[in-house]
């Protein structure tokens, strides 16, 4: 492109820049926008609705932007529908909490049960790029018997993959988004050097190496998917401190500037503000294609397989609202457990106040880690649990102190002023499958006229065990560190997992190893919801690194003509 | 854009402090100043809610964060009513509440009904013990009454009036510069991360016989 074109494009970008990504699509007549250039574009291949490409993947975040990428880039036509809508980091995304609520799922959801979730900004992202857009970037491995809790630990259920697989995967994973980390791992068998360095400590990282060396047990770096030094475009990481409301930077490795663009200019098309509602299954027995909702219309694509990837509550709700007669029960459901086994992560915390200035807004909002109490067996409760360094901002943090303290007026703005000396240890633990925790349809609908999903969920004794042992750890742990006047955040939980579990058997999983329907064969579901359990640590880089893997596989499946 | 007259608190642990100084560096870009200009020039009258709502709403807010009437005073019942007009919400709805303007609209009439059948008066009208003690028995469930059927009061209270109010107070710039919040941090973010260690562009903390220390460096803050 000479010189002249490219200013023409950049000022044709900024034009199209003013209108709102919320409400006009951004990836058509030919193009997608260049995540690292302000104004810049990609050029990108187009595909008609009545063209049979090879994969229609449904969600672009760490399970559909990874197989997106993967199969473009082996020669297969692909494209990717996002509901959310296609963001230019450097230019929409303002340093500001409550602007950039903008990156969550708000869509209409019912919460029910026990202890009903907290959706929205907690667990759901819409965005090309999905969650990874929004997530704090914390990039860690199952531990080995995560993947065989039934067998090796007496719970749950076993995956279908092995552990040196997934570990295998997870070094490709780290490798693709450069994960800055420690050089040596405290835990677990031996793994390769991270890519890039750890990051610096944050005051109130070095709060959690204190209490753990206090305690006599290991901590280090968190790995994390922003960059400690340049990688491309991506400049190194400014601790800033915003990653959980996007990166303005870049630095963070999101799908949205990694695996899209390697999507895109694999050939990949890349649909934005594109609901998929309904999956079409022919008389066979085998999809044919998507109803997807943009621009005003419904519309519909042909398409050879279908890769539904758009996390715990959106996929099954997709796959429940794509029902026919002949599928009454909702597609793939065989089993009857489309839905079913749907996990969050307990995610309580301890926090209280330093003599000295700590500043936890600086920084990456996890930057020190201990995985101390997801190896360490010695525990009379099932699974394990990680727990970190926190840095909440502003709004998040007021919603702890309302949430947990129930403060208002002049007693919530003493506590608030006490913000620049706040520190805190939160867990990420695992919480157990359980068939009563579900996603099913309520008869309410959302803006396209879909039925929404009502989200049931309630703790088992096994999870409030592992929430009293972790909090009183916590706590043990931050008095060794110096800290005052600590309370407890006793209900808040995280991530997703479950809802169509892998496995080995049809009649107790939804989807076998290569994350293929049992029921239709050219159907995948490939994100966090296919987790049998939900292990002790964060979930993307494990989702990453089974999309990974399911490109491999899907490819080697194409290669004896076994699609 | 000129920078605004700042209106800088000079009580409190960072005296002198004015987040909106910064609002020209290389802490704001463009989109974080339109974002912030736009909720500094919200519309203070109500969208959704009736004008009776709307005044019960001004007073509830008025309890969950005392504020100074003054340049930084932040218009907390226009945030919540503007929340409720634009659809903006947590994306989850409890399935005992109904959707969140009809929520509010419930919950404050049943906050004056409550207000008229105890007092004679409706809720903005009590004395401030008497408005405090309601929202205590509103916060612990024990408000009754017809008028409270659809919005259960203790749900509604943790799940809306602590929510949607606290989060405004703190989206606001008055709320960063009182708890010596660095505020937007776009492009440039941070250098000194350890104890104690503060850039040059963050609040200064007033120690006990150093506040005019503090006032100094705070008003050089950019």
């Amino acid at each position: 492109m000479c010189a002249d074109q490219t200013i023409l494009a950049n000022r044709e970008g900024l034009r199209s820049g003013n209108l709102s990504p919320m409400q006009q699509v951004r990836a058509a007549g030919g193009r997608a926008p260049d995540p690292h250039v302000t104004g810049g574009w990609l050029s990108m291949q187009e595909y008609a609705d009545g063209e049979e490409v090879d994969f229609a993947i449904v969600g672009t975040g760490a399970g559909g932007g990874t197989l997106a990428a993967e199969l473009a880039e082996a020669g297969f036509s692909v494209v990717a529908f996002d509901a959310g809508p296609y963001f230019r980091p450097l230019e929409d995304f303002a340093s500001d909490e409550t602007a950039q609520s903008q990156l969550f799922w708000t869509d209409k959801r019912i919460v029910d049960g026990d202890n009903p979730l907290k959706m929205g900004s907690n667990n759901s992202g819409k965005a090309v790029g999905g969650s990874t857009v929004h997530y704090a970037m914390v990039a860690l491995r199952q531990r080995p018997e995560s993947f065989a809790s039934r067998t090796k630990q007496g719970f749950g259920a076993d995956w279908p993959i092995s552990w040196q697989e997934m570990w295998r995967y997870y070094t490709k994973a780290e490798d693709a988004l450069k994960i800055s980390g420690p050089i040596r791992y405290p835990w677990g068998p031996k793994r390769p050097r991270y890519p890039y360095r750890p990051h610096d400590l944050n005051a109130a990282a070095l709060m959690l190496a204190k209490g753990a060396e206090a305690l006599g047990i290991d901590w280090t770096e968190t790995p994390l998917a922003t960059v400690s030094a340049p990688r491309g475009k991506s400049p190194p990481c400014v601790y800033r401190g915003f990653c959980r409301v996007g990166c303005s930077t870049n630095a963070k490795q999101s799908a949205l500037v990694t695996f899209i663009p390697r999507a895109i200019r694999a050939g990949a098309e890349v649909r934005d503000l594109a609901m998929v509602g309904r999956i079409e299954v022919n008389k066979d027995g085998r999809a044919t294609g998507l109803h997807y909702h943009r621009a005003g219309q419904w519309r519909f694509q042909r398409a050879r397989n279908v890769i539904v990837a758009g996390y715990a509550i959106e996929s099954p709700r997709l796959l429940l609202n794509s029902a026919t007669d002949r599928h009454p029960d909702g597609l793939a459901n065989s089993s009857g457990l489309v839905g079913k086994y749907l996990m969050t992560q307990s995610n309580q915390a301890v926090f209280g106040v330093m003599d000295d200035e700590v500043r936890w807004n600086k920084g990456p909002p996890s930057l020190a880690i201990t995985e101390h109490w997801n190896y360490d067996d010695r525990k009379d409760f099932f699974g394990g649990y990680i727990h970190m360094s926190q840095g909440p901002l502003p709004v998040e943090w007021s919603s702890v102190l309302t949430g947990s303290k129930g403060l208002w007026g002049d007693a919530l703005l003493g506590e608030l002023d006490k913000y620049n000396h706040q520190v805190g240890l939160k867990m990420v633990g695992e919480m157990m499958p359980q068939e009563r925790n579900q996603v099913t349809l309520a008869d309410e609908v959302d803006q396209y006229g879909l039925r929404v999903a009502r989200i049931t969920y309630s703790w088992c004794d096994n999870d409030k065990a592992m929430i009293k042992h972790a909090l009183d750890f916590m706590q043990q742990q931050a008095e060794a560190a110096g800290v005052k006047e600590i309370f407890r955040q006793k209900n808040d939980t995280n991530h997703l997992a479950g809802t169509i579990r892998m496995g080995a058997d049809r009649r107790t999983s939804v989807v076998n190893a290569d994350c293929r329907s049992w029921d239709i064969p050219n159907l995948f579901v490939c994100d966090g919801s296919v987790f049998p359990t939900t292990g002790g640590v964060n979930p993307s880089l494990t989702i990453q690194a089974l999309a990974l893997r399911t490109a491999d596989r899907i490819k080697e499946l194409s290669r004896r003509g076994e699609l | 854009m000129p920078d605004r007259q700042p209106d800088p608190v000079e009580e409190g642990r960072f005296p002198g402090y004015d987040v909106l100084r910064k609002r020209s560096s290389m802490s704001w870009n463009d989109r974080t100043r339109e974002v912030v200009d736009r909720r500094l020039a919200v519309e203070r009258g109500p969208r959704t809610l009736s004008a009776d709502a709307f005044r019960c709403l001004e007073a509830v807010c008025a309890q969950i964060v005392p504020q100074n009437q003054g340049p930084s005073f932040a218009p907390l019942a226009a945030y919540v009513d503007e929340g409720l007009t634009l659809g903006l919400g947590p994306g989850y709805r409890n399935a005992e509440l109904p959707e969140a303007p009809e929520a509010w609209a419930k919950a404050l009439a049943a906050l004056d009904a409550t207000a008229q059948r105890e007092h004679d008066a409706v809720f903005a009208a009590l004395d401030d013990a008497q408005q405090k003690s309601l929202l205590q028995r509103m916060q612990k469930g024990e408000l009754s009454g017809p008028e409270w059927t659809d919005v259960p009061p203790k749900l509604f209270f943790s799940q809306h009036v602590l929510t949607d109010i606290v989060a405004a107070w703190a989206a606001h710039p008055s709320a960063w510069s009182r708890i010596g919040f660095g505020g937007p941090a776009s492009p440039r973010g941070y250098v000194r991360m350890g104890f104690g260690m503060r850039d040059s562009w963050e609040a200064a903390e007033a120690h006990p016989g150093q506040e005019a220390k503090a006032a100094r460096e705070n008003r050089r803050v950019r």
